[in-house]
């Protein structure tokens, strides 16, 4: 099995890899669709749980997200980074709606969706990787308040300029090292590149869904009550463990060895969690329970960024270790 | 066809930088005759209001647009007439003429309204007193229902003087139909409906 496997050409080898997790994804839909009609049977005609509700809307947004994904796989690596680009966009767009801006501002933040937003999408898509890692920390850095300055208000000047640049840096700079990845050559590994996001994405995924459920089930009293009603120490601990696990297991697809891609797998995780906590004392300081804002006033978004900002952590630290250990 | 193709790309375009969402707070989406009033901050709110109601309303559903401003270029005019099908007013009244005339011919074909009753853009927080618009349509025609609308966040989108419109996220509320009371006086009226609006503002 795994000597045919690996004589396949890498092209063939990612299609067997989609061909599996929709297989996963088929299986998993078509057990929690007869799920529904045992449990109508037993508890007649009652809604159905909240756990299992919850566990639905998962499923859905998990075929929604590998549908992507093998749709940016197979359409080729301009279109990949196409679709990258455009929940950079989206991911930008709700940061900036939640923070304040004031009327000088506006300059700025054209600047950040219409000139930074596709410049570093393109470096990204034309391979231009020394350029695309500086970009954003060191040109758009110093090109920011320079418009701001321009723009002539000083109230809260500092605040402004940092809350514009750090949603640039999370939504744009974090997110382009997703496709980065796809497009990055590794010696031995060439066209493999969807693998090591595959890698990432299960790894951090595994890593926060599994802190999600044992936070249902454990109940564990939270750790920093004034950031996250939810975070436990302990249930972190278990879901880098589980994370770490799963990226040994994978380690297979990957160019690293076992312990090595365990490694890899821990970083990833604590990069994507504690990301994902910061976003929430984000959060705590507007005043809102999630980005989509789930009925209340502001937007009607429907919370991407609570979504992808684990990825958007770990990506960029993910990115740089790979490179620094292959010295690329 | 051509304002077929206009109406589709600006839509994609509002939902792209807005995202253009309705939340119907105080009555579902329905073709009954209606006049929505809203506040009104930015020349974005007429295309926000329009693409946030349901393709079926929008066929039925008129905006009001200042004549001074729509019609001063063959573009502005062209899109309001074929595209909005826009119900032109003159800001500046003359003598001899109603100006609500235009209005109520609309409201007589059965055409729904959307209105913005402080009569010009406001940038302050809250929208200023309505004008009295409002009031006499609602005397002239007791049938028509009268919904409340807050547009949110459509000044930061495209604040006064920019040209270029950056990505927030926008949404229109619409609230409980309003009724004018029998012997309501005209202040009292349009205070209770501009109370209205803001309410929606924090729903």
């Amino acid at each position: 099995m795994n000597q045919a496997l690996r004589s396949l050409s890498p092209t063939q080898q990612v299609a067997a890899l989609f061909i599996f997790v929709f297989g996963i994804l088929v299986v998993v839909s078509t057990a929690a669709f007869l799920l529904t009609f045992r449990q109508r049977s037993t508890a007649h005609g009652d809604l159905p749980s909240d756990e299992l509700k919850d566990f639905r809307a998962l499923l859905g947004t998990s075929w929604f997200m590998v549908a992507v994904f093998w749709l940016a796989w197979a359409a080729g690596n301009a279109v990949a980074t196409f679709l990258f680009a455009l929940l950079s966009f989206f991911a930008l767009r709700e940061f900036i709606t939640l923070s304040p801006t004031r009327r000088a501002d506006h300059r700025g933040l054209v600047l950040a969706f219409f000139v930074v937003l596709p410049i570093q999408y393109w470096l990204v898509g034309t391979g231009h990787f020394d350029l695309f890692t500086v970009f954003i920390p060191v040109y758009v850095f110093l090109a920011i308040p320079v418009i701001s300055a321009l723009g002539g208000d000083t109230q809260r000047f500092l605040e402004r300029n940092a809350k514009l640049q750090w949603g640039i840096t999370v939504c744009v700079y974090g997110m382009s090292h997703v496709p980065a990845l796809l497009l990055l050559s590794f010696p031995d590994y060439e066209g493999k590149g969807a693998f090591m996001v595959f890698f990432l994405v299960i790894v951090v995924q595994s890593c926060m869904l599994l802190q999600h459920v044992l936070t249902r089930r454990l109940k564990r009293p939270p750790s920093h009550p004034e950031i996250s009603a939810s975070f436990n120490w302990t249930t972190w601990a278990l879901g880098m463990v589980l994370g770490s696990i799963v990226g040994g297991l994978l380690s297979f697809i990957t160019p690293f060895r076992a312990w090595q891609a365990i490694l890899m797998a821990f970083v990833a995780c604590a990069a994507g969690s504690m990301g994902h906590l910061v976003m929430k004392a984000l959060k705590r300081d507007r005043g809102i329970a999630a980005w989509g804002n789930r009925g209340a006033a502001v937007t009607g978004a429907n919370g991407l960024l609570d979504r992808v900002d684990a990825l958007c952590f770990a990506a960029p630290i993910f990115f740089h270790s790979a490179r620094w250990y292959f010295a690329i | 066809m051509l304002a077929k193709l206009m109406s589709l790309f600006l839509l994609g375009l509002v939902r792209l930088l807005t995202g253009a969402q309705a939340r119907w707070q105080g009555c579902p989406p329905m073709a009954e005759q209606r006049i929505y009033f809203a506040n009104h901050q930015s020349h974005a709110d007429l295309i926000m209001i329009w693409a946030a109601l349901p393709q079926e309303l929008r066929s039925i559903t008129r905006p009001i647009a200042a004549r001074d401003y729509w019609t001063t270029t063959p573009l502005r005019q062209w899109i309001t007439t074929a595209v909005f099908n826009a119900v032109y007013v003159a800001r500046e009244r003359k003598a001899d003429e109603d100006p609500l005339q235009p209005l109520a011919e609309a409201l007589e074909r059965g055409d729904s309204l959307i209105l913005f009753p402080e009569g010009t853009r406001g940038n302050a927080d809250l929208p200023q007193p309505f004008k009295a618009g409002l009031y006499n349509l609602a005397m002239r025609f007791p049938h028509v229902v009268l919904v409340p609308a807050w547009i949110a966040n459509i000044q930061r989108v495209m604040p006064k003087g920019e040209v270029v419109p950056v990505p927030i996220l926008c949404s229109v509320t619409f609230g409980a139909p309003l009724r004018l009371e029998p012997g309501e006086e005209r202040r009292q009226f349009l205070d209770r409906a501009r109370e209205a609006v803001i309410a929606l503002r924090d729903l």
